[in-house]
């Protein structure tokens, strides 16, 4: 049985890594991985809590998350093929044409 | 009887009403027109016989009411004596001629429903303006016929230059207009009344009661008066609209800016003669306005090359000589000559708008010439109206003018005396000039159309009437010899006094033959420019109207537009552009933000969560 803290401490360090790929990356399909792993991290979360609480409502939310972060994956991967395809360019600084 | 005066200012205001709300066919509109006026000058003409035999009578018939404030009480009241009289008589025969005349001269235009409701329209408020019997039905006449003025003269709206004209002589009349209504606030200020007899009556009795000393306020609005009647009559600061009015169709120049409108003026002046027998001093102003307007009128005249606008200018010399009269306070020799005036103006503006439609819409006469034999019916028309322009003996114009002159002479004013010979030497210079160059020499263009039979007869009308309209009605003459200065009696004149008015046209026309004759008149080449002669000089002087026109625009317009030129960026606006400057730089700093960077914005969200949570941490 791993230690508890640890896991906290992993999903807290998920998150970090994802933020800071979120801020420092430019290309739209990593800022999209940074997502997912942000996205991770804290279901990572709720299934040590539910772990060390003994409650199993945290793995059922875990399975929902799955199912909203696969659908959100497969509408902003649709979305990128779109603004590649129209744009041949993925790098966020230069997408600025909504800018008002 | 009163329900004949009634009717006579109501028919053509109802043919107008008629044609421009129904606007019936070509045949019926010149039938209603026509005959409207024509039946208004029948009723007219009928008055006069009844009231044929007295002298001093006075018809009054209500039309109705109108508004009453405290103790101001106003009617549509309408007033006859023997002045509104003569009046009404010239505005309906004239009137009813050139309607008649209109009829033909205008058939072809595709208008003609407007032109004739805007023709009766006029008559109607220039009806109400003589039988007004207060001051302020007098002014909504004297507004309407501004109004149809400035709709006729820009009839063809569709050139810029007509809608100019019209704006000009609307804005110019309109000073007038203003300094009048000033006038009449004040006199009602002052006599408590606005019924124009009753503001006679008690002048007149100030005027008994003697040695009062005139109040400055009554000469005010003496001169306050007479700057409308300026504005209207063209009289000389406020002349240069008239000229210009002669854009409109060449009827409506016969009608409004020859024969009636611009006599309301004179009229306003006659009314309230007892009034301004209180201000001599601007009686004195008025007499020495007139003699400036007839030089200048009767100068320009000669310099002028185009038909109308040698008419025009004549008309304004004619009304100095009106101005003139009323100056020295005879009121009747200035609605004598008003008359005969209105007659050969009007005999000399049909017959011009006659040669002007055979002549295919050509109205430079150095370009006619000869046309005594191709166009006799108008050569003697054109005879007739100018030898009573020039005053020749034996025509209307003469009698008329020898009157004012010789009442010139009678009230001891010999400078102005001289200020009228000269003006009749060029006035009749200029019109012998005219009819030689139109009708003499060689033929330069020949006519192609013919004078049609209705604008025959009534050119052959007026032809009558300007040789033997000179008998001064008697009416007038009693009616102002009451009141008015009569101290003419027992005065007589020298013999030079007495001969130089009666042979000077006589032989000025002669000397205009003999400069005809060695071409004098043919107008001079403006080539080899470098030196520009003192002749040239004042050949465009004249052709200008002694210069007015620049004038006011040195005067008003250029500093007007130097002052919108400078306060280009309205000193009011000032305060509302700060608060827009303001307001544009919390724009600008609030706009920073939005980067458009995908990545700022969530790094900022990120910092912003990090903070929030810190922040409730710490609480």
């Amino acid at each position: 049985m791993i230690e508890t803290l640890w896991v906290i401490i992993l999903s807290f360090s998920l998150f970090a890594i994802g933020i800071l790929g979120l801020i420092s990356r430019r290309n739209l399909l990593f800022i999209l991985l940074s997502i997912e792993i942000m996205l991770n991290g804290i279901i990572l979360l709720f299934v040590a809590a539910s772990n060390l609480h003994g409650n199993n409502d945290g793995q059922i939310m875990y399975l929902l998350v799955l199912t909203l972060a696969a659908s959100e994956v497969a509408v902003a991967l649709a979305l990128v093929m779109q603004i590649y395809r129209q744009q041949q360019n993925l790098d966020v600084d230069t997408l600025t044409k909504l800018r008002g | 009887m009163t329900i004949l005066l009634g009717l006579i200012p109501l028919l053509p205001l109802f043919s107008a009403c008629l044609l421009m709300f129904w606007q019936p066919k070509l045949l019926l509109t010149q039938v209603i027109a026509v005959g409207s006026v024509s039946l208004a000058a029948l009723l007219a003409l009928t008055l006069n016989v009844q009231l044929w035999e007295q002298t001093q009578f006075v018809l009054q018939v209500s039309l109705g009411h109108w508004l009453t404030i405290d103790n101001l009480s106003l009617g549509f009241t309408l007033y006859l004596d023997p002045l509104s009289l003569i009046m009404v008589t010239i505005i309906t025969c004239v009137g009813a001629l050139i309607h008649l005349y209109s009829a033909s001269y205008m058939k072809d235009d595709p208008d003609v429903c407007r032109f004739f409701a805007y023709l009766n329209l006029f008559v109607s408020a220039m009806l109400f303006l003589v039988l007004a019997d207060n001051l302020i039905l007098l002014y909504l006449g004297w507004e309407g016929v501004g109004l149809c003025s400035y709709l006729l003269i820009g009839f063809w709206y569709r050139e810029q230059k007509n809608s100019q004209a019209a704006n000009k002589a609307f804005i110019i009349t309109r000073i007038g207009d203003t300094a009048m209504l000033i006038g009449i606030i004040l006199l009602f200020y002052q006599f408590d009344t606005l019924n124009i007899q009753q503001i006679q009556l008690q002048s007149q009795q100030l005027l008994q009661n003697g040695g009062q000393p005139t109040t400055a306020i009554i000469s005010l609005c003496c001169l306050l008066l007479f700057a409308g009647a300026a504005g209207k009559s063209a009289q000389v600061p406020l002349q240069s609209w008239l000229p210009d009015a002669m854009a409109g169709p060449t009827p409506v120049s016969a009608l409004i800016h020859a024969a009636t409108m611009v006599t309301a003026g004179i009229y306003l002046v006659a009314r309230n003669m007892e009034l301004f027998q209180l201000a001599p001093d601007i009686l004195h102003f008025i007499a020495i306005i007139g003699v400036i307007t007839l030089i200048l009128g009767a100068t320009s005249a000669l310099a002028q090359s185009d038909l109308k606008r040698i008419l025009a200018y004549s008309t304004i010399s004619q009304l100095g000589y009106m101005f003139l009269a009323l100056g020295v306070g005879s009121a009747s020799a200035a609605v004598f000559h008003l008359m005969t005036h209105a007659f050969f103006k009007a005999l000399l503006f049909l017959s011009a708008g006659a040669l002007i439609y055979c002549m295919h819409h050509e109205q430079n006469i150095f370009k006619m010439g000869g046309l005594r034999k191709s166009q006799p019916l108008l050569a003697f028309s054109f005879g007739i109206g100018c030898a009573a322009l020039a005053s020749l003996p034996m025509t209307s114009g003469f009698f008329s003018k020898e009157l004012i002159l010789e009442q010139t002479m009678f009230a001891h004013q010999p400078l102005l005396w001289w200020g009228g010979i000269i003006g009749a030497f060029f006035t009749a210079l200029y019109s012998a000039k005219l009819f030689f160059v139109v009708f003499f020499g060689k033929l330069n263009q020949p006519s192609t159309h013919n004078t049609p039979t209705a604008m025959a007869i009534v050119l052959i009308i007026l032809m009558l009437l300007s040789l033997v309209g000179g008998k001064q009605p008697q009416g007038v003459f009693t009616h102002f010899s009451t009141s008015a200065t009569s101290a003419s009696a027992g005065h007589t004149l020298s013999l030079f006094q007495h001969w130089l008015p009666i042979l000077l046209p006589i032989f000025t026309v002669a000397l205009a033959w003999l400069l005809f004759i060695k071409g004098a008149f043919t107008p001079s080449t403006p080539s080899n420019g470098s030196s520009v002669s003192l002749k040239q000089k004042l050949h465009s002087f004249l052709l200008s109207g002694w210069n007015f026109d620049r004038l006011y625009h040195l005067i008003f317009i250029m500093p007007f537009k130097l002052v919108t030129e400078y306060n280009r960026r309205d000193i009011v606006d000032l305060a509302y552009r700060q608060l827009e400057a303001f307001s544009s730089l919390l724009y600008r700093q609030l706009s920073r933000f939005q980067t458009g960077q995908l990545r700022h914005y969530s790094a900022s969200l990120v910092i912003f969560c990090v903070l929030a949570i810190a922040w409730g941490l710490i609480q």
